[in-house]
């Protein structure tokens, strides 16, 4: 079948970007060189696989398919919560609080976001999900703003650690977070696999969902906090990355013609390595590291992006 | 009467507000057991309200619905999917699905994504019954308009409830698929003992293709009763607002409303 076909090229394509990434000029030191590039491997694979996911679920609830998690503000309250760190202890602000406890108390903040804006969405009154973008645009912009509020106040050297966080890097190595970030998407992704199926109906509409007998609000509810949990496992590892997913969701429908989500979030987190570590490959060895991957992914997705508003125009005209 | 052998579906007092405007204003009704029901009525005399209230897409403000004894939010989701179906007017869809995919939609209360042999059965029937053998692999996006609204009748037929609630099911219909629905609809109730309450415009096909109409202005309902009690001129305008000119043709009444 042509389906089949392409997902074996898909593979094949991973496989080949992997080991280019690995074993292009080593050099002597191949144990050094090897774990270095073992862990940027591990990162991409995580934050590939989490954006995936994040991007192709957000896409159904919402039933649209030019949005990513990044919308709803996620990353925005990532932002604020380092700043605020680095704001009330200063350049000692990551022997005050280790790692993991940032990822920790990131990760349920995220959540309580997720939390607070269902409840003010759906709580009392019955509001649609666009109220609900809504609001995450708003709140996102809020968060922004208090952020570039405090990094202007604050003391020029610390506001360069705050900078470590808001741009996306794989040179970062966080081995400490790589585990629990390994753990914690691990465990979401069990959560999820359960949950793909209503996707499917899901991405009927919301009416045909209730008709056919599946608890609206309350699978929103859930999706919503598997969303936030996959946002911060990217997010903390490698910064505000979540915008690729606009890229590798279109890539993937484009490509393969399937409406069952149990193959289309598995497809999409292969496209997605596969951007992650080309750009990455891109950026070390051609570009010797002038520049860093969310560049040369913007870059990409931009045209993309372009690409997709002029041939939707051209099928209505 | 004969049509009140027995009624499920039951509803008292249903009021829904949208701000301060009341849309539906203290309803009470039953829906007549295996028979067509239409609602008829001018725009914004909250037909479509009560049907989405009806199937719980809608929470009302006031009044309660009671279906088979209980009271409509004492349902499970999943379980009222496999008794009472839904599909409103609009059935725009992106998503790459054929026929068959969609019709198999239809299933889902019953296999939870996991389609049995005795659902695809069900499906196929569905496929048959709808007339859409020729279409099964068709991609529903690359249907017209009335080929869509049957595929998505079929799934509906496919989830085999015994109450199928349809919110304009001709609409954008040409005449040829709209009388080809209706007679579906006919064959649903005459041959296996449905119940179809529908929300329909066109006067001429509530009068020849059901049996009961509730006739809604203003948020009230007005009249509701057998076609034959309801197709009359008086009513007809006391609802609308515009003169009905009323020809009998084999037992059936045809209303002429144009140039009067």
């Amino acid at each position: 079948m042509k389906q089949g076909r392409k997902v074996i090229w898909l593979v094949a394509l991973l496989v080949v970007s992997i080991l280019l990434f690995m074993m292009y000029n080593t050099g002597n030191n191949l144990d050094y060189v090897l774990s270095r590039r073992g862990i940027r491997l591990a990162t991409m694979a995580i934050v590939g696989v989490s954006v995936a996911f994040s991007a192709v679920i957000f896409q159904t609830i919402t039933n649209n398919r030019i949005l990513t998690p990044s919308i709803m503000g996620y990353e925005s309250i990532f932002i604020l919560f380092q700043t605020l760190i680095v704001f009330f202890y200063g350049d000692k602000a990551f022997k005050v609080i280790s790692q993991q406890e940032n990822f920790f108390y990131a990760v349920l903040l995220m959540l309580g976001f997720s939390v607070f804006m269902y409840f003010l969405i759906f709580g009392r009154q019955q509001k649609n999900i666009f109220y609900l973008l809504l609001m995450g645009m708003v709140m996102g912009t809020l968060f922004n703003t208090l952020s570039q509020f405090l990094h202007v106040v604050i003391d020029p050297n610390e506001f360069s650690i705050v900078q470590n966080f808001m741009f996306v890097s794989f040179a970062k190595m966080n081995v400490k977070l790589l585990g629990i970030a390994a753990i914690t998407l691990m465990g979401t992704l069990v959560l999820t696999l359960r949950y793909l199926k209503y996707l499917d109906v899901i991405a009927l509409g919301k009416d045909h969902a209730i008709n056919l007998g599946l608890d609206y609000n309350k699978l929103i509810r859930t999706f919503m906090l598997i969303i936030a949990l996959l946002v911060s496992v990217s997010t903390a590892l490698v910064g505000p990355i979540t915008f690729l997913g606009i890229l590798v969701t279109n890539l993937t429908y484009e490509l393969f013609k399937t409406n069952k989500h149990a193959h289309t979030v598995w497809l999409c987190s292969a496209v997605s390595c596969i951007c992650l570590i080309a750009g990455q490959f891109f950026v070390e060895h051609i570009l010797s590291f002038s520049t860093t991957v969310s560049i040369v992914i913007n870059f990409v997705g931009g045209l993309y992006f372009m690409y997709l508003i002029w041939s939707s125009r051209k099928k209505i005209s | 009467m004969e049509f009140e052998k027995e009624n499920k579906l039951i509803f008292q007092g249903l009021v829904k507000e949208y701000g301060k405007k009341r849309v539906i204003d203290g309803l009470d009704g039953k829906i007549a057991d295996s028979r067509i029901t239409s609602l008829i009525g001018p725009n914004g005399a909250g037909k479509s309200t009560l049907l989405s209230i009806l199937s719980r897409l809608l929470k009302q403000d006031g009044g309660e619905v009671s279906f088979m004894d209980r009271s409509l939010p004492d349902y499970k989701s999943n379980e009222l999917a496999k008794k009472l179906s839904i599909l409103k007017q609009s059935n725009q869809t992106d998503v790459k699905l054929t026929v068959k995919d969609l019709v198999a939609f239809g299933r889902f209360p019953y296999s939870k994504g996991r389609m049995t042999d005795a659902d695809w059965q069900k499906v196929r029937e569905a496929i048959v019954f709808s007339d859409l053998e020729d279409l099964t692999d068709a991609y529903i996006d690359e249907l017209s308009g009335g080929q869509r609204q049957r595929a998505f009748i079929s799934m509906i037929i496919a989830q085999d409830t015994e109450y199928i609630l349809l919110d304009e099911p001709l609409n954008n219909l040409d005449m040829k698929h709209s009388v080809h629905v209706m007679k579906t609809l006919r064959r649903l109730v005459d041959e296996l003992g449905k119940t179809i309450v529908i929300v329909i415009h066109e006067i001429n096909f509530a009068a020849q293709y059901s049996d009961h109409i509730i006739a809604m202005k203003d948020g009230k309902i007005r009249y509701s009763d057998e076609v034959n009690n309801i197709i009359r001129p008086e009513i007809l305008k006391e609802i609308f607002g515009i003169e009905f000119d009323i020809i009998e043709k084999n037992q059936k009444k045809i209303c002429n409303y144009f140039n009067l």
